[in-house]
């Protein structure tokens, strides 16, 4: 391989494709969480736009697109303009570090199989932890900036909600990675190999799930948005494509932790042990459990209720954290031995 | 070393969660509500002033926008206080329907207040599958009275017309289907984790303040209070059904939603009852054509859905309308105890109280 192809032109095609399949990942995943819940929810759904109302997203897309972009006079302007950029850059950075397949020509492009993720990094979890942290401020300024009451409520809320999240969303993680011995996203799927990461690590992959909900702002923790009390908290007075980058933002984000949760503790890419015969693309497998995780997301917006602001942080801190401190010394413990 | 700051919020008009065009004014220290006023008034379309001006039966319209979700419960209301003051005595298989219509628009507005509670709470779902339930009521009204929402059902000393026919039998299917639908939502609620932490010990009202603010209906009785006025001055033939007093001690927002999801249970009871034992004979008594009233005042209350529901008649013997005619909302009532309850609690409870006192707007400005 030269130069040429090594460094520049196989990067860009995978950057490339991975943010073209994401992106059309996000599209119909608003369409699927709009069908899936009607479905459960006795009615239809979008039936209008295309068959089946399949157009319906990028209907969306352009009408928000051509919406008038309003921002209020009292706006903080310079904050309240790059609020949305803020939440959607990191949303998309993430996707650098997730490994889709084992290996990968990129439809011929490379004459030798390649790893199939854009960069290997040694610090793979990490970086994804630390670019997911950089969104909150989306959120929190977008809310801060709008200079109205409501969103200042969503914002002061997703401040104090992500950030408690946050610690033990990465508490979860470290149990997996101490097992894999590894920071790396390709080595952590590797090391499952032999047995999944959920097996022994099954408490942190339950506090990891509930965490990742409210880390994304998700029901039944979508409070800094919660429809029926702050109207639409921290994005009321979002319009146009403004208002579209959180809600892309959003819902990259659901795609980067179940992709996480799929990588550090549903074995990746690797198939269901025992079906490994089955003729199967690596890359399938992995949609197909972070396909599960999403239809999850969805389920559970359909049946629950939303948690209160103080019983949310109540959980945060005195459950979720002390749960995955146990799993990091009993991980630790079994490790030592 | 921080200056604490009471924010001034205002909720509604226009707000996804307060029930039409209900306007509060919360004080804020961070989400907790320190103080909060209800504004009302959005939607005042002066019911009593008008009811002077148009004759018995016109004002009976009237009454249908009152409680534009229970108004089968306000025409009868209305229509009995008439009859109290001419003194006429309604046919037994009318008073039968009667109830049975008004049992079906009681299930029907619980329906459309646990949609929406649970809605306002997050449960999407729930909102969904009962208005699935409160069309097959709807469909029942419309097949009676030509109208899904504003009925105008009863008529002066009866029925404006005999039960059509086929009706008995969308009744007993409603009957059929009713319970297990009533048992998913219980899945999806009662014993929800999420839910029992959003409304247990929230809204807390005693039964000694509810009955000084005047609060009636689930929500006196969720307090512990077994005051029904079906029971306690049985009006129509309620005397004659077997049912109970749904009472739970409770006093929180969990009770009130128990209450009023045990009376569904009893509402179908009586539903099925009043169908099975329907007498025959005449749909309306003997009146004249043009309704005049002698001269005096009369008062007349009865139990719907949201609460104690009374009309205060006034004719003076020579028009052939009210000469005044006021009416005791239960939602205008209930909605005093929206202060007391909400005190010290989040912007969160508020929502959930507001649904829990299920108040309907139409009532409250009149």
């Amino acid at each position: 391989m030269d130069f040429t192809t090594a460094y520049i032109l196989l990067p860009t095609a995978k950057i490339l494709a991975v943010f073209i399949v994401v992106l059309l990942t996000v599209l119909f995943l608003t369409y699927a969480e709009r069908k899936v819940i009607a479905f459960m929810q006795v009615r239809l759904g979008p039936m209008r736009v295309g068959p089946w109302g399949l157009l319906q997203p990028i209907a969306d897309g352009l009408k928000l697109f051509l919406k008038e972009d309003i921002i209020p006079l009292k706006a903080d302007k310079l904050v309240y303009w790059i609020a949305p950029t803020i939440a959607i850059v990191p949303a998309f950075l993430s996707f650098l570090v997730v490994p889709w397949g084992s290996e990968t020509t990129l439809f011929g492009l490379a004459k030798t199989p390649i790893p199939a993720v854009i960069s290997d990094l040694n610090i793979g979890i990490l970086y994804i932890l630390a670019i997911s942290s950089i969104g909150i401020y989306g959120i929190l300024l977008g809310g801060w900036a709008s200079n109205s009451k409501y969103p200042l409520l969503g914002g002061l809320r997703s401040a104090a909600q992500m950030v408690s999240y946050e610690v033990p969303l990465t508490l979860a993680l470290v149990g997996p990675v101490m097992m894999a011995n590894t920071l790396s996203t390709r080595g952590i799927v590797e090391a499952q190999k032999g047995m999944w990461f959920v097996v022994p690590q099954i408490l942190a992959f339950l506090v990891y799930i509930a965490c990742a909900v409210a880390e994304t702002n998700r029901a039944p923790y979508d409070l800094p948005e919660a429809e029926t009390e702050l109207v639409a908290g921290f994005h009321t007075e979002y319009s146009g494509m403004k208002f579209a980058f959180f809600y892309l933002a959003e819902y990259a984000n659901m795609i980067v932790v179940s992709s996480i949760a799929t990588i550090c503790f549903l074995g990746g890419w690797l198939p269901i042990p025992g079906l490994s015969f089955l003729p199967i693309p690596s890359f399938v497998w992995f949609a197909l459990k972070v396909g599960i995780f999403l239809f999850g997301y969805l389920w559970i917006r359909a049946t629950y209720p939303r948690y209160r602001y103080d019983q949310l942080m109540q959980i945060g801190w005195k459950f979720f954290i002390p749960v995955t401190l146990i799993n990091i010394f009993i991980t630790a413990f079994f490790l030592l031995k | 070393m921080f200056k604490r700051e009471i924010v001034e919020l205002n909720m509604g008009p226009q707000h996804p969660s307060t029930h039409g065009v209900l306007r509060l004014k919360l004080k804020l220290d961070g989400e907790t509500i320190v103080d909060l006023e209800p504004e009302i008034g959005y939607l005042h379309r002066g019911v009593e002033k008008l009811a002077e001006n148009f004759n018995y039966l016109q004002a009976l319209t009237l009454t249908d926008r009152l409680d534009y979700i229970a108004a089968v419960s306000n025409n009868l209301g209305y229509i009995e206080t008439l009859e109290k003051l001419g003194g006429v005595e309604v046919p037994k298989k009318a008073q039968y329907f009667r109830v049975l219509l008004t049992e079906l628009n009681r299930i029907a507005s619980h329906l459309l207040w646990l949609a929406t509670h649970a809605l306002d709470i997050g449960a999407m779902t729930v909102f969904l599958y009962a208005f699935r339930e409160r069309e097959m009521i709807l469909d029942m009204f419309e097949m009676y009275t030509g109208g899904r929402l504003l009925t105008t059902t009863f008529r002066y000393g009866g029925l404006k017309e005999d039960i059509p026919e086929g009706f008995d039998k969308k009744v007993k299917e409603f009957i059929k289907i009713f319970p297990s639908r009533m048992e998913d939502y219980e899945d999806l609620l009662t014993e929800n984790r999420i839910w029992k932490k959003r409304t247990i010990n929230v809204g807390v009202i005693s039964a000694e303040d509810a009955i000084n603010l005047g609060l009636s209906g689930p929500i006196l009785r969720g307090s512990g209070v077994p005051y029904d006025i079906r029971k306690v001055e049985p009006y129509e033939a309620y005397g004659e059904f077997d049912w109970e007093v749904a009472v739970e001690e409770g006093c929180d927002t969990y009770a009130r939603y128990k209450v009023r999801l045990k009376e569904m249970r009893e509402s179908l009871k009586i539903v099925e009852q009043a169908l099975e034992g329907m007498p025959e004979g005449d749909f309306r008594a003997k009146v004249p054509k043009t309704l005049k009233l002698p001269k005096g005042e009369v008062y007349h209350s009865i139990e719907a859905p949201k609460g104690e529901l009374g009309y205060y008649l006034i004719s003076d013997g020579k028009g052939t309308g009210p000469y005044r005619l006021k009416v005791r909302g239960p939602s205008f009532v209930n909605l005093q105890g929206l202060k007391p309850m909400c005190k010290g609690h989040m912007v969160a409870d508020v929502v959930a109280i507001i649904g829990t006192l299920d108040v309907v707007l139409g009532e409250i400005d009149r």
